[in-house]
C-alpha cells in the first residue's frame, strides 16, 4: 500500500512516488532522500565488519592465552629436561669417573710400590726385571713397564740404562730402550717427573712400539741414598693402553643420542666420535677453527678442573646443544658429554609441533565457526537493514524473512515484522481520517457559505431610507461560527436588529444560530415587545434543545420616526452607545438570562431614545475577549477608546476601525472566538445626520 | 671404388705405386718430428730434489705450492720434493747429496759449512727470527732478569741464540734440556721454555693459555735477530747450473708470494702434504703458522724482495757462532750468500 491518499475523485490508483502530492499529504518522508547507496555500504559493513571483529577480537585472544600457556608449559618442561638431564648425567658421569679412577688408581698405586721397593737396597737385574713381569702379569691394563736409571745410576757407568716389558702379540717382550736413537732423558715421562719430583701422569701419545696404540704414562721417580745422599736414581714408567678408556667413556651414553669425549691435560681428544680428532685436535684448536670465544673459554675450565653444565652456541661442538663436564681427578684429564637439543628436546619438539598444530587447526576450526555464527547474526540483519530501506522508501509491502530461531535476532525479526503491521495499519487509519477530514472540510466550506447567505451581507441594506445607517460584519473563528447578526424592517417604521452568541463553535453552534435567528425572524411582529419575543423564541429552543446549547441575545426595536428604542438583552454584554458628540458608554441595560437554557424565563424591555447621530454599537464577546500572544484580553476598555476615536466616522469605518484593531492587538494569536460587530446610527426622522460639534 | 685403387689390387707390379711411398715418407718425418720436439721438451725440464728440513708443515708452504701450481715446471725444473724430519736431518742429505736443494736455519748452515760442507744460501726466507722465550706471567716473569736463577728448557741444537741473550744481559739461568714437547714447561717443570713463535707458541696457546697468561721474550726485538730458514745447495751444484739454482729460488718465492695471497688454498696444499705423512697438526695450527711464516718471511722494507740476507744479520749470527766456539772461524757473507742470476 502505498502512502499517497487515494483520491476518491480520480480514481487513480496510486500518485507516482516522490510526487508533491505526495510529500504534502503525508507525514512519513524517506529518512534517506538522497541515500540510494545505504543499503549496500551497510551491507558490506555489517557482513565484513562483525565476522572480522569477532574473529579478530577472539582469536586473537585465544592465540594470546594459547601462546602464554604454551609458552609457559615449554619453558617449565626445557627447564625440568635439562634439570633431568644434568642430573643424569652427573649421575652417570660420576660413577663412570669412580670406575675409570679406581683402574688408574690401581696402576699408580702399582707404581709406587715398584718405585718404592726399587729404593730398597741393591737390585739385581733379574729380581728387578721379575719384578716388572710379575707387575705386569697381575695387571691386565698395564701394557708395558719400564725402569730406567739416571746415568750410570744402575752400574756406575752405562749412560743408559732401562728395560722395557710390554705386552705383544705373541707375549711378554723385553727390550732395553735408551741410547743414541732415543735420549729418554729428554723424554717427557722421564723429564717432567724428574723436574717436578713427583709422580705425574703424561699426556696421551702413541706408542713408540709397533702397534700405534695409544697409550698413557705414569711416571714416578724413585731415590736412592748414596754417600749420605738422597738423590734420583731413575724413573719407573707405567704404560697404559687406553682402549679401555675410550670404550668405557664413548659406552657413556647409551641411551641418549649425543656423545662423550675425553680430552687431556691439554685440551688434546683422547676419545671422539669422530676419530680423525683424536690426537690431533683440541678443543682450543676447534675453537680456534670456528673462533668461538665461550669454546676456549670452557675448554679452559675443563682443563683446570672444571665441572659445569653448559649450553654450546658454536658449531664446533654441533649447534644447539648441551655440554657436561667434569674432570678426572687422579690423571688431570675430563670427560664433556655433549646432548644436542634435537634429541634432548626431540620429544618436547615433537609435542610441541603437534600442539602448534592442533592450535592451528583450532584456530582454523575457531575462525570458521566464528565466520558461520557471525553469518547467521549478519545476514538477517543484513536482510533486515535491506528491507527497512525498502519499507523507507514507502514499500511497506515487503515481505519480511521468515526467522525461527529463538535468540536475538529472531526476536528483532519479529518485532520488525509486527512494527511493519502496526506501521501499515497506521498510515491506513491516518489515510482514512485524512480522507475523512478532507471530506468533513469541503462540506464545511459548504456549510460556510450557506451560513453566511444567512446573515444580511448587503451594505448598505436600505438605501432608500435615511433614518438609520446599519453596518455589521461577522468573523467566525473557524469555517462556521456560533455568532449570529439580524436586521430587518418590521414595518415601515420599525427597524428590528439584533446579536446573539450561541454556546460552543463551530457546525453544531452554526445549527443552533440558524436556527435562533430563524425563530426570531418568524416571530418578530410589530407589535410584539422585545422581551416578548425572546420569552416566545426561548420557548421554542427550549423545547427542542437536546444539546444543551444556549444562545445569549441582544435585540432590539427602533422607531425611526421617534428614535425610541426597545431593547432586551439575554445574556449578552450591553452594546456601546455613543452619543453623538460624547464618549461611548455601555448601554445601561438590564441582563435577563439567556436563552435555550430554561424554560418560563421572563425578560424585561428597556427603552431609551436615540438622538440623530447616536451610533449604537453591538458586539460579541469574541472582541472583548479576543487574546493576544501573552494571553491579555482585548477589553472593553480598549474597545471603548477605539469606538471614541472612530463612531464618528460612520458605520462602517467603526466596524472597520474596531475590527483593524482587534486584529493587530491579537498579532499572530489564533482566533479563538467569533468576532461580531454592529452598528446602528440613527440619523433622525428625515434622516438628516447633521453631526454636531464633532 | 677408386680405378686407380682397383688398379693397385689387380696389378702385381704395381703394389706400391707412387702415391703411397709418399704418404708413408710424410708420415714417417712427421712422427720423428713429434718424437724430437717433445724430446726437446723433456729435454727443457731439468730434474732437481728439494729437502725441507722438518716433517711437512706451512713452515714448507712456498716449496709445497710451487710445485702443486706448477711453478717449478714453468721455471724448467721437475722436481722431487722429499719428505723431511728428524730422522732425516737436511745439512747431512746435502751433504750426502742426496738433496740438490734443502732448507736450513742460517746458525745451522754457517756450522755445516764449518764442518767443511761447502754449502752456499742462494736465497734467506725468514727475515726476522722466530724464536722466543716464554714464561708464565704467574711465575713472576717480567722483564729478563727476571729469569735470573730460573730453570730455563733449550734445545740443544739451537741453544746459540738464548746464551747470546743471557749473556747480554747478564744472567745465569738453570739450563735443562728441551725435548721435542713444551709438556715441560705446561706442567711447570721449567720456568721459561724455548718456543718458535710459529710452532710451539701455538702449542702453547692451544693448550688452553692465553696470551695474557704469558710473558715473551722475542729475541730478534733484543737485538738478537738469528733470521732462520734459508735456501741452501752445494757450491758444486751452483757452479754447475746456476740458471738452474736461479730458477729455483724464483719458483719457490713465487710459490710463497701465492701462499701468502691466497692462504686458505696453499693450507689446502699443506694438509694434504700433511695428511699424507700423518703428522700430527691440525689446521687452525698451520693457518696460525702459516701467518707467521707470512710475518718472518715478509721484509720490513716492501721495497726489497724477498730472499735477502743483510750482511749484519749474518754476521751476527756468525760471530756468536764464532764466539760460542761452535765454529772455527766466520765465513766470508760474498762466499756464503749468492742471491740472484749472475750479473752480467
Amino acid at each position: 500500500m502505498s502512502l499517497a491518499p487515494r483520491s476518491p475523485e480520480s480514481g487513480s490508483e496510486r500518485t507516482p512516488r516522490g510526487s508533491p502530492q505526495d510529500k504534502r499529504a503525508n507525514d512519513v518522508q524517506d529518512p534517506f532522500p538522497g541515500d540510494r547507496r545505504f543499503s549496500g555500504e551497510l551491507q558490506s559493513r555489517l557482513g565484513g565488519g562483525l565476522a572480522f571483529k569477532l574473529a579478530l577480537f577472539i582469536l586473537t585472544s585465544t592465540a594470546v592465552i594459547y601462546l602464554v600457556a604454551f609458552l609457559y608449559s615449554y619453558v617449565t618442561l626445557r627447564k625440568e629436561i635439562l634439570a633431568d638431564v644434568k642430573k643424569d648425567a652427573l649421575g652417570v658421569t660420576m660413577v663412570t669417573l669412580g670406575k675409570i679412577d679406581n683402574v688408574l688408581g690401581g696402576i699408580e698405586k702399582v707404581a709406587a710400590f715398584l718405585a718404592r721397593d726399587l729404593s730398597g737396597e741393591g737390585r739385581t737385574a733379574a729380581v728387578m726385571i721379575r719384578q716388572m713381569e710379575g707387575l705386569l702379569q697381575a695387571n691386565p691394563e698395564i701394557f708395558g713397564v719400564a725402569v730406567a736409571f739416571e746415568p750410570r745410576a744402575f752400574d756406575g757407568r752405562s749412560r743408559y740404562y732401562a728395560p722395557y716389558i710390554h705386552r705383544g702379540p705373541e707375549g711378554l717382550k723385553r727390550i732395553l730402550i735408551g741410547g743414541a736413537e732415543y735420549d729418554y732423558f729428554t723424554k717427557d715421562w722421564y723429564q717432567i717427573p724428574r723436574e717436578l719430583d713427583r709422580s705425574l701422569w703424561s699426556e696421551p701419545y702413541v706408542h713408540e712400539g709397533e702397534g700405534g696404540d695409544l697409550v698413557a704414562t705414569f711416571s714416578v721417580p724413585f731415590y736412592r741414598t748414596a754417600a749420605g745422599e738422597r738423590g734420583l736414581a731413575g724413573i719407573v714408567r707405567v704404560d697404559v693402553s687406553l682402549d679401555w678408556l675410550q670404550d668405557i667413556v664413548s659406552r657413556l651414553m647409551p641411551q641418549r643420542q649425543g656423545y662423550s669425549f675425553l680430552i687431556s691435560r691439554n685440551g688434546v681428544f683422547v676419545t671422539h666420535p669422530r676419530k680423525e680428532f683424536i690426537m690431533r685436535e683440541s678443543v682450543f684448536s676447534l675453537a680456534d677453527a670456528t673462533q668461538d670465544e665461550e669454546l676456549r673459554r670452557i675448554g679452559r675450565h675443563m682443563v683446570w678442573a672444571g665441572k659445569d653444565f653448559v649450553p654450546l652456541t658454536g658449531s664446533a661442538f654441533g649447534r644447539d646443544s648441551w655440554m657436561f663436564y667434569a674432570p678426572l681427578p687422579s690423571i688431570g684429564w675430563s670427560i664433556g658429554l655433549v646432548f644436542p637439543e634435537a634429541e634432548l628436546f626431540g620429544n618436547i619438539f615433537e609435542l610441541n609441533r603437534v600442539i602448534l598444530m592442533i592450535g592451528g587447526v583450532g584456530f582454523l576450526v575457531l575462525l570458521i565457526v566464528i565466520v558461520v555464527i557471525s553469518g547467521t547474526i549478519t545476514r538477517p540483519l543484513r536482510t533486515l537493514t535491506e528491507k527497512a530501506a525498502e519499507i523507507a522508501r514507502g514499500n511497506l509491502d515487503v515481505a519480511l524473512p521468515e526467522i525461527r530461531s529463538r535468540d536475538e535476532v529472531g526476536e528483532l525479526s519479529r518485532s520488525f515484522e509486527n512494527m511493519k503491521g502496526a506501521l501499515k495499519e497506521y498510515i491506513s487509519n491516518l489515510a482514512e481520517t485524512t480522507a475523512a477530514k478532507e471530506r468533513i472540510e469541503s462540506e464545511l466550506k459548504i456549510a460556510r457559505a450557506i451560513q453566511m447567505s444567512f446573515l444580511p451581507k448587503k451594505f448598505p441594506p436600505f438605501p432608500e431610507r435615511r433614518e438609520m445607517d446599519i453596518y455589521a460584519t461577522l468573523i467566525p473563528a473557524r469555517e462556521v461560527g456560533g455568532d449570529l447578526y439580524d436586521f430587518f424592517l418590521l414595518d415601515g417604521d420599525h427597524l428590528f436588529f439584533s446579536i446573539g452568541d450561541v454556546s460552543g463553535k463551530g457546525v453544531p453552534a452554526a445549527l443552533f444560530m440558524a436556527v435562533t435567528k430563524t425563530l426570531m425572524k418568524g416571530m418578530a411582529d410589530r407589535d410584539l415587545a422585545p422581551s416578548a419575543l425572546l420569552e416566545a423564541v426561548n420557548g421554542e429552543l427550549c423545547r427542542e434543545n437536546e444539546t444543551s446549547m444556549f444562545v445569549t441575545i441582544f435585540c432590539g426595536v427602533l422607531d425611526l420616526k421617534s428614535g425610541r428604542l426597545s431593547c432586551t438583552a439575554a445574556g449578552h454584554p450591553a452594546p456601546l452607545l455613543i452619543r453623538a458628540g460624547k464618549d461611548p458608554e455601555p448601554l445601561v441595560i438590564g441582563q435577563g438570562f439567556l436563552l435555550g437554557a430554561l424554560e418560563g424565563v421572563t425578560y424585561r424591555t428597556t427603552e431609551i431614545v436615540l438622538a440623530p447621530g447616536d451610533n449604537l454599537l453591538l458586539y460579541t464577546d469574541g472582541v472583548t475577549e479576543a487574546q493576544n500572544g501573552n494571553r491579555e484580553f482585548y477589553g472593553e476598555a480598549r474597545l471603548r477608546r477605539v469606538a471614541a476615536v472612530h463612531a464618528a466616522g460612520g458605520t462602517a469605518s467603526l466596524v472597520d476601525a474596531v475590527v483593524a484593531d482587534v486584529r493587530s492587538f491579537a498579532g499572530d494569536a489564533p482566533q479563538y472566538d467569533d468576532i461580531t460587530l454592529l452598528s446602528v446610527v440613527y440619523q433622525g426622522a428625515d434622516g438628516d445626520s447633521r453631526r454636531r460639534d464633532r | 671404388m677408386h680405378p686407380s685403387v682397383k688398379r693397385l689390387r689387380s696389378d702385381p707390379a704395381h703394389r706400391f705405386p707412387l702415391p703411397f711411398y709418399w704418404v708413408l715418407f710424410v708420415a714417417v718425418a712427421v712422427s720423428l718430428l713429434l718424437v724430437a720436439t717433445s724430446g726437446f721438451c723433456a729435454q727443457a725440464l731439468k730434474t732437481a730434489t728439494f729437502l725441507p728440513q722438518w716433517r711437512p708443515q706451512a713452515q714448507f708452504a712456498g716449496f709445497y705450492t710451487a710445485y702443486e701450481k706448477g711453478l717449478y715446471r714453468k721455471y724448467g725444473i721437475d722436481v722431487t720434493v722429499l719428505r723431511g724430519g728428524p730422522d732425516r736431518p737436511a745439512g747431512a742429505a746435502l751433504a750426502a747429496r742426496q738433496a740438490d736443494f734443502v732448507t736450513l736455519f742460517l746458525s745451522e748452515a754457517v756450522q755445516v759449512r764449518d764442518k767443511g760442507v761447502r754449502l752456499i744460501n742462494i736465497g734467506q726466507l725468514m727475515q726476522r727470527s722466530g724464536f722466543l722465550l716464554v714464561a708464565k706471567a704467574g711465575s713472576g716473569i717480567a722483564a729478563p732478569r727476571d729469569l735470573q736463577g730460573r730453570k730455563v728448557s733449550l734445545w740443544t741444537s739451537f741453544q746459540v741464540q738464548p746464551l747470546a741473550f743471557f749473556r747480554k744481559y747478564g744472567i745465569a739461568v738453570k739450563p735443562v734440556v728441551q725435548g721435542e714437547t713444551v709438556n715441560l714447561f705446561l706442567r711447570g717443570g721449567v720456568d721459561a721454555a724455548s718456543a718458535m713463535w710459529y710452532n710451539e707458541y701455538y702449542t702453547i696457546l692451544n693448550s688452553g693459555l692465553n696470551e695474557e697468561d704469558l710473558t715473551t721474550f722475542f729475541l730478534d726485538r733484543h737485538g738478537l735477530n738469528f733470521p732462520e730458514d734459508g735456501i741452501y745447495v752445494l757450491e758444486e751444484t751452483f757452479r754447475r747450473d746456476r740458471a738452474l739454482c736461479d730458477a729455483f729460488v724464483r719458483a719457490s718465492l713465487e710459490g710463497w708470494q701465492y701462499a701468502f695471497d691466497r692462504p686458505e688454498e696453499a693450507l689446502d696444499i699443506v694438509m694434504a702434504y700433511v695428511r699424507k705423512a700423518n703428522v700430527a697438526t691440525n689446521r687452525p695450527h698451520q693457518r696460525w703458522m702459516l701467518a707467521r711464516m707470512r710475518d718472518l718471511i715478509g721484509p720490513k722494507d716492501p721495497s726489497v724482495p724477498m730472499g735477502v740476507l743483510p750482511r749484519q744479520d749474518f754476521l751476527t749470527v756468525a760471530e756468536e757462532l764464532h764466539r760460542a766456539g761452535l765454529t772455527g772461524g766466520v765465513p766470508s757473507y760474498g762466499e756464503f750468500y749468492v742471491f740472484g742470476p749472475a750479473k752480467p
